[in-house]
C-alpha cells in the first residue's frame, strides 16, 4: 500500500496536480508515526511512510494547508474522511485546494497495547488476523484484534465519504458496530458509581491540551480555554472541578459535530476513555432528536444548531427514556 | 450569640427578559412569597445561556440551577428557546451521566403572566435543593468563602 500511495503522490506531483502531499512519516520509533507535508517526489521517497501504526488523522491540518497556495493530496482513511466532510460543512477547508485519495482501512494498532507484549518493535506487518512483530530481541505474532485502538474494534464505519480517487476497494458502513455499549454500561450505574468512574477517571487529566489539539472538530481559531478567564487554568489542575469543566465543556462544543473518528481517546496521554463523553452526547443525539452521523454528508446541519417545534423537553432525562 | 443551623441552599436562576423576568416581577407585585435563597440572573433571552454558565455557577457555589425562558413558541426571538431546549437537554444528560445530581439543574418555562407559577416553582426548586444538601460534586473549593 505504501508503495502504491507513494507512487500515484509522485505522478500528481510531477503533472502538477498538486504542490504537496499530506501524509505521515516515521517518528522517533516506528510505532508513533507524525502528519506530515511533502513538497517532493524525492522528500516522498526519504521519509513517506504508511503502515497500521499510522491512526492519526489528517483532517486537521488541511484547514492550514488549504490556505497555501496550490492543492494539497491527502489519504484519508474512512474515520478520517467524515472529519473532512464535517469540516467541509463548517467552511473550514476550501474543498478546490484539497485533492484527497481514499485508503481503505482494516483497523490500525494501538502502540500502547504491541508495545506491552513487544519491546523494541522494528515493524509490525499485519497478516489476516495476525500480526508480524519485527522487535530487537526476535519476532513476536500477536493476534491482531487484541492490538487494535479501542475506536477500531467499534468501527462504525469503513466507507471513505468524501475522496477524489479511492487506492483500493472503498468499504461499506457498519450499523451494527457495539461503540454505545460501553455508554449503556455506564448508563445502567447509580449516579454514585458513575460520579467514582468519572473521577477515577478524569482525574489523571493533566491538562496537556493534547485531545483539544488533536480534535478535528474543535478547530476555533480562540479556544475558549485559552482564556485567562475561563475559570479552567492552562496547568495541570488544582482541583476536581477543573478536570470536569474542561471535559464537559469540550465535550459539549463538539457535541453534533463529533463523528467519532477517537483521536482524543488515542492521544491522551493518560488514557482517559474521552470517547465515552463524544459517544454520550451522539448517543443522546440519535436517541432525542433523530439518528445522525456528523460528516457523514457534507452540507448537513448539525442538530444543535438546529430544532424542531415538537422537540422533547428537558426534562425527559429525569424520566430516562426517549420522547 | 444565636447561630443558624439550617442549611441555605444557593440557586441562581437565569431568567429571559422578556418572559420570566418579568414573570418574576409579577410574583413581586402579586405579593407571592418564594424563598430569597433564589438569585435571579437577567439574560437577554434563554439561548444566552451558555452551558459554561451553568457550570460557572456551579463552579462558584450555587447548589442548584435553574433556567427559565418563554413557552417554546413564545420567544421574543422566535426561536431561541428552541434552541436553548436542545441544549440544556444535552448538558443535563451529561451532567447525570458524569453522576452529578440531575436534580440540581432543571429548566421551566415561565411566562410574563405566570408570577404563581414563577413563585411555585422557585419555592418546589428550593424545596428539592435543601432536601439534597450542599453541592459536592461540582465545586471549586478555590471558589469558597470563608
Amino acid at each position: 500500500m505504501q508503495d502504491t500511495m507513494m507512487k500515484r503522490a509522485s505522478e500528481l506531483l510531477a503533472d502538477g496536480t498538486v504542490v504537496r502531499v499530506l501524509g505521515w512519516k516515521n517518528g522517533e520509533f516506528v510505532y508513533d508515526p507524525t502528519p506530515a507535508v511533502f513538497d517532493s517526489a524525492e522528500a516522498l521517497a526519504q521519509d513517506f511512510v504508511y503502515h497500521d501504526f499510522c491512526g492519526s488523522n489528517l483532517s486537521k491540518y488541511l484547514i492550514e494547508l488549504s490556505r497555501l497556495e496550490g492543492k494539497t493530496l491527502v489519504f484519508l482513511k474512512p474515520c478520517d474522511s467524515y472529519s473532512l466532510n464535517q469540516l467541509l460543512t463548517e467552511h473550514r477547508i476550501d474543498r478546490e485546494k484539497v485533492y484527497i485519495i481514499g485508503i481503505p482501512c482494516d483497523g490500525k494498532l494501538d502502540p500502547d497495547t504491541v508495545r506491552s507484549s513487544a519491546e523494541g518493535i522494528l515493524s509490525a506487518v499485519t497478516e489476516g488476523d495476525s500480526v508480524q512483530v519485527e522487535t530487537m530481541y526476535g519476532n513476536v505474532t500477536l493476534n491482531k484484534a487484541d492490538c487494535l485502538l479501542e475506536r477500531c474494534t467499534v468501527c462504525k464505519s469503513h466507507k471513505v465519504v468524501v475522496f477524489d480517487e479511492m487506492l483500493g476497494e472503498n468499504g461499506t458502513v457498519n450499523p451494527d458496530s457495539n461503540r454505545f455499549d460501553m455508554v449503556e454500561k455506564l448508563e445502567a450505574m447509580t449516579p454514585e458509581e458513575r460520579y467514582e468512574f468519572w473521577r477515577g477517571e478524569l482525574s489523571r487529566c493533566i491538562r496537556c491540551n493534547a485531545c483539544r489539539n488533536v480534535c478535528p472538530a474543535c478547530s476555533c481559531e480562540q479556544c475558549v480555554f485559552d482564556s485567562p478567564t475561563s475559570g479552567v487554568s492552562q496547568k495541570a489542575a488544582a482541583d476536581s472541578f477543573e478536570e470536569n469543566m474542561f471535559h464537559i465543556i469540550r465535550a459539549f462544543h463538539v457535541a453534533g459535530r463529533c463523528t467519532d473518528c477517537g483521536e482524543c481517546s488515542r492521544v491522551c496521554p493518560q488514557h482517559i476513555p474521552l470517547h465515552l463523553l463524544n459517544r454520550k452526547f451522539i448517543k443522546d443525539i440519535n436517541t432525542y432528536y433523530g439518528e445522525y452521523q456528523a460528516g457523514a454528508e457534507a452540507g448537513s446541519r448539525a442538530p444543535l444548531v438546529n430544532f424542531t417545534m415538537d422537540d422533547c423537553e428537558p426534562n425527559v432525562i429525569y424520566k430516562g427514556g426517549s420522547k | 450569640m444565636q447561630v443558624n443551623q439550617e442549611f441555605r441552599p444557593k440557586i441562581v436562576a437565569f431568567c429571559c427578559n422578556w418572559c420570566s423576568y418579568a414573570g418574576a416581577d409579577l410574583a413581586g407585585t402579586n405579593r407571592s412569597n418564594y424563598p430569597a435563597d433564589v438569585k435571579i440572573i437577567r439574560v437577554p433571552c434563554s439561548c444566552r445561556v451558555n452551558p459554561l454558565f451553568i457550570l460557572r455557577a456551579f463552579q462558584r457555589g450555587a447548589d442548584g440551577v435553574i433556567m427559565c425562558g418563554c413557552h417554546p413558541g413564545d420567544c421574543h426571538y422566535t426561536t431561541g428557546n428552541y434552541y436553548a431546549r436542545r441544549r440544556m437537554t444535552m448538558l443535563f444528560s451529561m451532567l447525570d451521566y458524569l453522576g452529578i445530581e440531575k436534580e440540581r439543574t432543571r429548566v421551566e418555562w415561565v411566562s410574563a403572566a405566570e408570577g404563581a407559577k414563577f413563585a411555585a416553582t422557585m419555592n418546589e426548586f428550593t424545596a428539592t435543593i435543601k432536601g439534597l444538601g450542599e453541592n459536592k460534586r461540582l465545586e471549586d473549593l478555590r471558589c469558597k468563602t470563608q
